[in-house]
Formats: structure tokens, sequence, C-alpha cells
């Protein structure tokens, strides 16, 4: 049945790209094969198997078919459907195959590899001589779990606004946004989304992880407009700001532990204490380093700042529990 | 089974794909598409049997097949590859630019290769690649860096490193040779593939955890039995004689969640997180535990859940 079909499809595709002039659906249901008797049933089927041929991306035009006809007719421009000529180096293929393997979410991984074959297939010189072995060089993978990235990949895509709930870091209630999005963005491994949020009327970055519940498209494709200038890597790199290192602690920490700690801090051996080191260190959120520090456990205490001091202890008081 | 649309959207880029090479080898054909033979031979007879029946009957596509060699003789009007859509365009271009932005600042270096592809490949699609500029992919770890193309020369010279490499979990170095495999960056790090010599088997180790490298002047030599990590399946397995874990996170400590790979999260009350995660270590729950404190509790096993507390005890013990 399927393959029948796609006989059917293929029939119509390679008749509309030869004819110069409109062909009406009459004209295509007497040269393809595999359509019904019945009218209606006819009908249902080649409206299917338009969608169908555009869904695809191909260009199928509608016009009249003859001058003093009121049918209509469809025809393929071939400028519109043929890829332009392209000739890729030997170097070149290899790279376009480390690519082409980038996406691991199988929906983005089958439109680079869709890609890939249609520009290998434009192109023989793509082929190298097949005993190269593949490039050294870093093969980088993306992954999309987050289940907001498909529909925001669209809506940034077709320029549409979105509407989605969002839980903040730290907090238990999620507020509803309406997005006119402007860019999404991988930093460090994370995806993020930037862009206009109604309410507050102003740029607004959100990591795609804290998107709770579907994201819906609102609005008609188009409606979206990315001011000029607008750098989104900018943005979320202001959001994800690294925090300055202007803090400095002084730890305690046993000489054969805290790893770490004695590589990128400052050691001398502790006189009171035989074992011991004393350890200055530079650090940034007190809150963040009062929980890196409790990580070690019994091979380090804090001897000030008093107040990095108190959350260490906070910390493993409720840790007692 | 791939539906009739899958199908031919295949078909409309195989015909020019022999036709461009006039001659083709089956066995390649069939592995650049990703299909059998046999698939393959399927598709060559659908195309071959496509017939216009008017205004004239005829056979638009005319190929033979025969001692593993593919030829197209008449193609006609599909000839030519479909332009890309915007899906494909720009799929493919962030994954070039990502590409790109992993390989700047080393050597020997692809970033050429890259560039002109990306140049050519923009101005084939024209606007369907548009979107892919709204799209951007930051890899930016400034101490992998350099580690990056000193490891990327020694794999491209097939010489073996000499690692110190830290590893958090325990708080400690270790030292270790290398057999340089492949470089990779899953999750926005960047990793070394190599068979460890220590190990006597294949590791990954990530870059920003490399305190050294030293190449030396021995080649690599990785044995044939080594597999490459199948990555995409998720860079921490599991292993049935792992000890499952469950930890009751507060809202403040919810991005453990998105941090450590976990077997189950169940939704509570205000915010919180139930997580169940397997591990062949538990020390390291034990110092995450205090590292969140009131954020997060040990549920189960009891034991140590039983550790934590001592453990606070202990370091509290050193603050009176």
């Amino acid at each position: 049945m399927s393959k029948r079909r796609t006989e059917r499809l293929l029939s119509i595709v390679v008749l509309l790209l030869s004819s110069r002039r409109y062909l009406t659906a009459e004209q295509i249901r007497a040269a393809v094969s595999g359509y019904p008797e019945e009218q209606e049933a006819f009908k249902r089927m080649f409206e299917r198997d338009k969608e169908e041929l555009r869904d695809l991306g191909i260009p199928l035009e509608t016009g009249r078919a003859a001058s003093l006809d009121d049918d209509l007719g469809y025809r393929i421009s071939r400028q519109d459907y043929e890829l332009p000529e392209i000739h890729l180096e030997a170097d070149e293929a290899a790279v376009l195959g480390i690519a082409s393997r980038v996406w691991q979410s199988a929906e983005l991984a089958g439109a680079a590899k869709g890609a890939a074959l249609k520009l290998r297939a434009a192109s023989r010189e793509a082929d190298g001589d097949g005993s190269a072995s593949p490039p050294p060089g870093i093969q980088p993978r993306l992954s999309t779990q987050e289940p907001a990235f498909g529909p925001l990949w669209e809506a940034v895509r077709d320029r549409r606004v979105v509407t989605f709930d969002h839980l903040a870091s730290g907090r238990s209630e999620v507020t509803k946004r309406t997005l006119e999005p402007w860019g999404v963005v991988n930093r460090r491994g994370r995806w993020y989304v930037a862009g206009h949020d109604r309410a507050r009327n102003a740029p607004r970055v959100f990591r795609l992880s804290r998107i709770t519940g579907p994201v819906k498209l609102v609005g008609p494709p188009g409606s979206v407009k990315v001011p000029e200038g607008t750098d989104v890597r900018e943005l979320v790199k202001d959001w994800d700001k690294p925090l300055t290192r202007d803090h400095t602690a002084t730890l305690r920490v046993r000489a054969d532990a805290g790893f770490a700690l004695h590589r990128w801090g400052r050691a001398t051996p502790d006189p009171a204490n035989p074992g011991w080191d004393l350890i200055t260190i530079a650090y940034s959120d007190p809150d963040w380093y009062a929980g890196y520090v409790a990580w070690f456990g019994p091979d380090v205490v804090v001897l000030g700042p008093p107040e990095l001091r108190e959350a260490v202890i906070r910390r493993l008081k409720g840790a007692l529990t | 089974m791939v539906t009739s649309a899958e199908r031919l959207r295949r078909l409309l880029a195989l015909v020019p794909y022999v036709a461009t090479r006039r001659v083709v080898g089956l066995a390649e054909t069939a592995a650049t598409f990703g299909m059998t033979e046999r698939e393959l031979i399927d598709d060559l007879n659908l195309a071959w049997c496509v017939e216009l029946r008017a205004p004239e009957p005829y056979c638009p596509i005319d190929l033979s097949y025969e001692d593993g060699e593919i030829s197209i003789s008449q193609a006609e009007s599909i000839a030519r590859p479909l332009r890309l859509a915007a899906d494909e365009a720009s799929a493919l271009l962030v994954a070039l630019r990502m590409l790109a932005e992993a390989a700047s600042g080393t050597e020997p270096s692809d970033g050429d290769a890259v560039a002109r592809l990306i140049a050519k490949i923009e101005d084939a699609a024209g606007a369907a690649g548009a979107a892919s500029s709204q799209v951007t992919i930051q890899i930016d770890q400034p101490n992998a860096r350099g580690m990056a193309a000193t490891l990327n020369a020694a794999l491209a010279a097939g010489k073996r490193v000499h690692l110190r490499y830290y590893v958090p979990k325990r708080d400690d170095a270790t030292e270790r040779d290398v057999d340089p495999m492949r470089l990779l960056v899953v999750e926005g790090r960047t990793y070394l593939e190599g068979w460890c010599r220590r190990a006597e088997g294949v590791r990954l180790f990530r870059l920003d955890r490399v305190l050294s490298v030293d190449v030396l002047d021995v080649p690599a030599e990785v044995p044939a039995r080594a597999e490459q990590v199948d990555v995409d399946a998720g860079l921490f397995r599991a292993s049935p004689a792992d000890v499952v874990v469950e930890l009751e996170l507060g809202p403040a400590a919810r991005s453990v969640a998105e941090d450590y790979p976990c077997e189950s999260m169940t939704e509570l009350a205000d915010g919180r997180l139930r997580i169940a995660l397997r591990t062949p270590d538990t020390a390291w729950v034990r110092r995450l535990a205090l590292r969140l404190g009131e954020d997060a509790r040990v549920v189960s096993p009891p034991a140590l859940a039983e550790e934590v507390a001592a453990s606070a005890a202990a370091t509290l013990a050193l603050y009176e």
C-alpha cells in the first residue's frame, strides 16, 4: 500500500517538474497510476498527496491551467525545487559527516542527516577516496532532552509568540510567562531561551529545564520582531555571568585531604595542629561556597570569615537529621 | 518501517546521488543512505517502475544494477536533489557552527574546512537557513581549551599521553597513561575518550579535570577490542550492582535532579522533589548531603542516612 503511494507521489513530482504548464488534477490523474475511479475518493486522495508533498518542502505552485479555463492547475518550478550547484571538497565532506552526527535527538539528527544526504547527492567530489580515516578533531554532541526545546525551536524559526509556566530557581511557585522569543542558546551544555517578556515589558532569559508543562505557540507566524542589534549570546552570558571571587576564606584542612583546596588555594602547615594545613582561598558566592566546603566533611574547618563559618555550621546541622 | 513520505524523501536524494556519479557501488550507496542492500534494490525498482501514462506513455527513470554497481542513464527532472528545508538547513548549520566553536584554537584545525562548508551551505540554503542564526551554541571552558589543543595534537600524531586527573567524587588525583581515541563535547563539556592502561578499559576524561598532560614519545596502542562509548545513550551507565539511593530535595536543591542522572523523579508538595539514583559508590552522596544541608534528606538506604548524620556530627565537633 505504502509502496504504491510512494510510487504515485514520485510520479507526480517527476511529472510536474517536467511540465512548464500548470496541470489540472484531472490531467495528473490521467498521467499517474494509482488513483481510484470514484470522484470523491480521488479528490480526498489528491488533497492528501498535495499536503504530503508540501510537507516534504516540495514547492507545489498553483495557477490557472489555461487562459480560458477556470480550473486550477499545479506545477513545480525547477528553479524553486532544485538545490543550487554545490561542490564539496573531500575535507568538507568529512566535516559534513561529523556535523550530521552532532544532534542527539532523533528529530534534529534526522533533519541534519537529510540535509547532508542532499548535499552529497549534489556533489560527486564529496566521496574522497574512501580510504581516509576520520579526521582528528573534536566531535561535539548536542542533546535536547528538555521537552520545551522542540516548540521553542519551532517558535524561533517561525517567529511566533509562546506562553509557558516557569519555575524560578529556588522557588516553589510557577509563574505564567508570555515571551516573544529572540533566540535559543546552548551555554555550557544548558539550553536557554532569550526574548521579550510581555508582562515584564523587558528582555528576559529562561533556562529550558525550568519550564514546566507545555510550551504553547500563540499568534501567527512572523509576529515576533527581533530588535536590531540584539545579541542573544550576550543576553544569556550576562544572565549567567561568572561571579568575581572577591571574598577570601581561611580554612584548616587535613594535609592528606582536600585535594582541590590544596591545588587552588595557598597552603602552609598549621603550626598549632600537626597533620593539618592552613589554606587561604578566594571565593565568590558565600552561600554556594558554604555548600562546597561542607562537601569535604571532617577534612575541613572554616576559620573565617565568620559568616562563612556560620553558613557551614548551619548546613551541617541541617544534615544531622 | 519507513513511511511513504520518508521513502519519497530518500528516493529524491538517492536518484540524484547515483545520477551525479553515473556509476556507483551498491554497498557504498546502501551505507551512505543507512539502508540494507535489499532495501536499496527495492527503492531502485520502485524508481524504475515509475510510468507516466499521458499524454504519451513513457518511463522517465532508466537505471540498472548488476555486479554490485548501480548506474542511471536517465533521471529526467529529478536528477538534482531537492532544496534544503528550513529544519534541515538550520539543524546542519547549528551543528557546523558548534563544530567551528569546538575546533577554534586547536591544531591541526578542521576550522578551515568547517568555515568553507558553512559558507557554501548558507549560500545553497538561502532563506531556509535564516533561522539557524537564532540558535547559538557556546562551549566555553577556558581551562579546557589549551588542553584540547594538546590532546588533539597527540591524537593526530598517534601518541600516548600521561594524565594527572582529578576525581572530585573522591577528592583525589590519579596518574594514568592513556591511548587517545577521540575528543568529544557532550552536554557542554569536553572529554577525552581513550584506552586507560591502568583500568585496561575505555574511559572518558573531562578536560576541565585534567590537572596536567604530558605527550609521551610512545605510539598509542588502542587495542582492537576497545569500543567507543555510545555517548548518545548517556554518559552514565547504571549497573545492576549499583546501590539505589533515594533523596528528598527542597526547592533550593532541585537543580540536583538536573546535575545527576536520576532513575525516577516524583514531585512532592511545596516544590519538593523525591529522586532516585543509582551509584556504585555512595561516598559522594554522603558528601552531597552535607553540601545540601537542610535542603535535602537521604530517604534510603537507612545506613547511608546514618553515615550522613555521623559525618555531620564529626565535622560539627571540630567547630566546638
